[in-house]
């Protein structure tokens, strides 16, 4: 009888001893974006052009404000883990710490920044 | 000695193109990885807008502008595009990592589906939203 799961026994095997978490991160939250980006793109797609008395009105209600919030976080914290692989996948050295480096502060900087405008229009 | 050529080593993706041909299967993943990594101009677009609109109508107004100028809108299109393309087949990825659809003819239907889908789901938005 086997005690543990096929998740453990999986777990801190690999060259990089982490693969198994990046593996389940990926996979929650692109079940996650999965749901959010349908959401996404037919409550927050339809204000894009419109005036700017509608856009604020519209992401001090919650539906918009809060899919827009978990699609950023989501998706940029998705996206970095991603990139990095990508990175990882096609450069090597100085280069590829460099580009690692920048696309983490990219990603954070953009959700930072999402996230402080939505605060400013919701509340 | 085992690793004699350490550091020397050639990286992906030197054999595409040279010595693997192209395939259905091969380009569908490729684009994956692509389209996943362009929509963060899609999101750095939208992050600005956002921002433009907390800061007040006169930044509003220079981001409006931008975002629904043409070139706005083909990034807009572009991203909507690689957002159904990345999320159908990351939906693809969920489904064979779960062991499923692992054969070449149920692969290169899951390929046809998602460029397929993705291009249907792109036009019912641009119709819909």
């Amino acid at each position: 009888m086997r005690y543990l799961t096929d998740r453990k026994r999986a777990a801190g095997l690999g060259s990089a001893k982490t693969g198994t978490e990046h593996f389940w991160q990926m996979q929650v939250s692109s079940a996650a974006l999965l749901i959010l980006v349908p959401l996404f793109v037919f409550v927050v797609g339809p204000l894009i052009g419109r005036s700017h008395a509608e856009v604020v009105a519209a992401f001090a209600r919650p539906v918009p404000a809060i899919v827009t919030g978990l699609t950023l976080a989501v998706g940029l914290v998705h996206f970095r883990m991603g990139a990095q692989v990508a990175i990882e996948d096609y450069t090597g050295g100085l280069t590829r710490r460099l580009l690692i480096v920048a696309v983490v502060c990219l990603a954070y900087g953009a959700l930072a920044a999402g996230l402080f405008a939505l605060v400013r229009l919701a509340l | 000695m085992a690793d004699v050529n350490r550091g020397n080593r050639p990286l992906s993706p030197f054999m595409l193109g040279r010595y693997y041909r192209f395939q259905l299967t091969s380009v569908t993943s490729i684009l994956t990885r692509i389209t996943g990594n362009a929509l963060i101009v899609g999101a750095l677009l939208f992050v600005w807008w956002l921002l433009a609109a907390a800061s007040g109508p006169g930044h509003f107004a220079l981001a409006n502008s931008v975002i629904t100028s043409w070139f706005g809108d083909l990034v807009l299109l572009g991203s909507l595009w690689a957002l159904w393309y990345h999320a159908l087949a990351g939906l693809r990825h969920l489904y064979w990592d779960s062991g499923r659809g692992l054969d070449v003819p149920t692969a290169e239907r899951l390929g046809i589906g998602v460029i397929a889908g993705s291009v249907a789901l792109t036009v019912l938005t641009v119709l819909v939203v």
